[in-house]
């Protein structure tokens, strides 16, 4: 009923190669657009925009980001934080060092520079895989949070090792520091979560992402029938690590306003992006937004109701919370073990035939 | 299904967003009572709690209105405290603080521009002294530097004014909060002619084998450690393993508290730390606690850390609250005041002898004032030393006073180069 295929006709290749196939999803993808850009601003209070929507768009961005490397090119990682803290000191460095340049192009040119460190930290894949390349990205983490509190320059000397975001504007509007206004921050995220995820969705339908699912599937039949692995796997990383260097640079530029990398970018944090993706469905961009939404949006909920509403105890809901959401990863996990994007397939798989069941 | 439950959520929250109409002062507690500092959240958040509801019960809130007390967990982390302020930022909040040097970094520019004063007692950015580069952040009545500087003058004490040639190993959490005494031990070291060790310990601390094996290397003469939460126990605990002398291991004023030493037992016996308040159950005001908070059933938490180390800091940071309200209700000439009306109040706030005795803790602090230019009060602190078999802390010293030409000296820079990376001028608001 709701999904229904019948007299959607597509007469030409480019409408059978739209990213949407069926109507009801296109229809879908304008509302939610039309609600991000125009109602959820008229609506949303600055509680919701600075502490529930940014975060979560912010990790959208890294979960599309350490999806594409592990979700479409089967490389594991485990050192997102630290590539998310590269953006975040290239953004710091960069702003700092030329105050006129667009804060926009500082955390475009901030995903350039984590892109690169990515594709270096990225060499040992060509000859690793599995769990054994999940330990060198390990090491990556490790350093990269060593150098960043161990030399002077990239936290241009302060004396605490903390970094703090000047304060920049762009057409008149101020996007970062403590004077941003809500709105700008929030559009400032969601242009770049909207850009992000549709050149991620674009960049995986293509050869491109053809080339990093043959690799993930079988990297030797890949490379017979002519992938060749070095491009692919470094592609994979470079492309990944620039969406994890700009959800880093955004965190650190208009989300936190201060970092201080062993606490910002620790462990914890690859280990959160990591579980969004596995949560969220593995080789999936709707994957992503489920998982960040997840492990984001879900804890802060869970506080406003039990906290707010029901007036708990704050350090009691906290412990029900870390209860909750441990019991939610595995009902999800055993419902579906690829996560919420692959029960929603189901679950559309099902509206498409409904009310008839066969 | 999902959906609903979440338009629910929405509906619930926003109706929750009414501004509230009854008289009252908001005081936020900004806690941690969860994860790996839960051991100095707890007895700190105890503390400040149960004074803030002695203050209602005894005397029906300050000035005649009642304070309302709001609590969010941050568990440590930044990224939840800047959440908890966001949430409570509408509502009036009279002063935050948070308990979280990382969490005071992120609010410094928070507060600044939504104009909400921010008390950093003993912890946060200690420049934030110069009060003209830092007017909405406070931080009396001591600060790292202070301590560092106490910590080096009881030493001076203990060695006939001279610390030639001495090592001295600084032991530190490695985030912003160790790091912060460094540049002033560093120049002390210059002028006191000592060697300085810098030994990072990675958050949160429970891992120190590598740590104490290369303090074993260098045989210091003593140790200072920067350090909170469980890296505080696992700190005294190797220590107590290599037989390292304790009365020589000093600890910063977050690393002297009954559960850092509790747990190692005897080995722990003449561990010494700093204190910028008195120690134990002595004052008349808790008396007061048993009456009007334990016995009516109201005492925050489990009610089993009254009268301990950070539980006391708790109650001081509280009772500097109180203090400030009161005298930015006298400034301001009626009783409901308001942010910037605190604010003032803070700046004006006067801790005398007299005026501890009569809250029934006469001698708990060194008297200071804050002013304009100086929001960092007077500096000085005390010992304490641990003494296992009573399982207490004393007082071994009188108040020491810090160097604070040097520790100005340093600040102002600190300041001048903040003022000039975020475009402020300096000045008294």
């Amino acid at each position: 009923m709701l999904y229904r295929e019948a007299g959607d006709f597509k007469t030409s290749y480019a409408s059978d190669n739209q990213t949407f196939p069926i109507r009801f999803d296109r229809y879908a993808y304008w509302v939610v657009m039309a609600v991000a850009f125009l109602v959820l601003p008229m609506v949303m209070n600055d509680y919701w925009a600075n502490s529930i929507v940014v975060p979560f768009m912010i990790y959208v961005i890294a979960a599309l980001g350490l999806n594409i490397l592990i979700g479409y090119t089967g490389l594991l990682s485990l050192g997102t934080a630290a590539f998310m803290a590269v953006g975040a000191y290239a953004t710091f460095k960069l702003s700092t060092a030329f105050p006129a340049m667009p804060i926009y192009l500082v955390f475009i040119l901030s995903g350039l520079v984590t892109s690169a460190v990515g594709v270096l930290f990225g060499l040992p894949s060509l000859k690793i895989k599995g769990f054994y390349l999940a330990v060198a990205t390990l090491a990556a983490q490790f350093f990269l949070i060593w150098l960043f509190t161990r030399y002077g320059w990239f936290f241009n000397y302060s004396s605490t090792g903390q970094i703090s975001m000047p304060e920049r504007s762009m057409f008149g509007v101020t996007i970062t520091g403590a004077t941003a206004s809500s709105t700008a921050v929030y559009f400032t995220c969601l242009i770049f979560t909207v850009a992000m995820a549709w050149l991620a969705r674009n960049l995986t339908r293509g050869q491109m992402g053809r080339t990093w699912m043959a690799i993930r599937d079988m990297d030797i039949a890949a490379e017979i029938i002519g992938v060749n692995p070095l491009i692919a796997k470094l592609s994979s990383f470079a492309v990944s690590s620039f969406f994890v260097g700009v959800a880093g640079a955004l965190m650190f530029g208009v989300y936190l306003g201060a970092v201080e990398a062993g606490e910002a970018f620790g462990i914890n944090k690859s280990f959160l992006v990591l579980f969004m993706v596995i949560i969220g469905g593995l080789g999936s961009i709707l994957g992503s937004f489920l998982g960040a939404a997840f492990l984001v949006v879900l804890p802060v909920l869970l506080k406003i109701l039990l906290v707010d509403n029901l007036g708990w105890p704050a350090d009691l809901a906290r412990h029900l919370e870390i209860m909750i959401i441990g019991a939610l990863i595995i009902i999800v996990l055993i419902a579906e073990p690829h996560g919420m994007a692959a029960l929603w397939r189901t679950i559309k798989e099902k509206l498409r035939l409904w009310p008839f069941p066969h | 299904m999902k959906m609903t439950t979440f338009a629910a959520l929405l509906a619930a929250t926003t109706g929750l967003a009414a501004p509230a109409v009854a008289q009252d002062l908001h005081f936020p507690m900004l806690n941690y009572r969860t994860g790996p500092f839960a051991p100095g959240g707890i007895p700190f958040a105890d503390g400040y709690q149960d004074y803030l509801t002695l203050i209602n019960e005894r005397d029906g809130g300050i000035g005649g209105l009642p304070i309302r007390m709001s609590e969010c967990e941050t568990a440590y982390n930044t990224e939840r405290g800047v959440e908890c302020y966001e949430s409570i930022r509408g509502d009036n909040p009279l002063i935050i603080q948070p308990l979280s040097t990382g969490i005071t970094y992120q609010l410094i520019p928070r507060v600044t521009a939504d104009g909400v004063p921010l008390h950093t007692m003993g912890y946060g950015r200690t420049s934030a002294m110069q009060g003209e580069t830092f007017p909405w952040v406070f931080n009396y009545p001591a600060n790292y530097w202070d301590g560092a500087s106490v910590a080096i003058n009881y030493l001076l004490s203990q060695n006939g004014d001279s610390l030639e040639g001495k090592k001295i190993v600084l032991l530190y959490h490695n985030s912003a909060y160790g790091r912060e005494p460094i540049p002033t031990l560093e120049s002390l070291a210059a002028s006191n002619g000592f060697e300085l060790v810098l030994i990072p310990v990675d958050s949160p601390g429970q891992e120190q084998s590598s740590q104490w094996l290369q303090i074993r290397r260098e045989r210091p003469d003593y140790v200072i450690m920067w350090g909170w939460g469980v890296m505080n126990a696992v700190a005294i605990q190797e220590a107590a393993n290599i037989r390292f002398p304790m009365d020589h291991f000093i600890g910063i004023w977050w690393s002297g508290s009954e559960n850092d030493v509790v747990p190692v037992g005897a080995g722990a016996d003449g561990y010494t730390a700093l204190t910028f308040h008195g120690v134990g159950r002595d004052y008349p005001l808790y008396d007061d606690i048993q009456t009007y908070v334990v016995d009516r059933g109201l005492a925050a938490g489990n009610g089993d850390q009254i009268g301990s180390a950070v539980y006391s800091r708790g109650l001081y940071a509280a009772m500097l609250a109180v203090e400030a309200a009161r005298t930015a209700q006298e400034l301001a000439g009626h009783a409901q005041i308001n942010a910037a009306e605190m604010r003032a109040g803070m700046e004006a706030l006067s801790i005398t002898e007299e005026r501890l005795a009569e809250l029934g803790l006469p001698n708990f602090s060194a008297p200071f004032d804050v002013s304009c230019q100086n929001h960092g009060g007077g500096g000085a602190a005390m010992m304490q030393q641990w003494d296992a078999d009573t399982q207490t802390w004393s007082l071994i010293t009188d108040w020491i006073q810090s160097d604070r030409e040097l520790i100005g000296e340093l600040a102002t820079a600190d300041a001048a180069a903040y003022a000039t990376e975020n475009n402020i001028t300096p000045g008294c608001l």
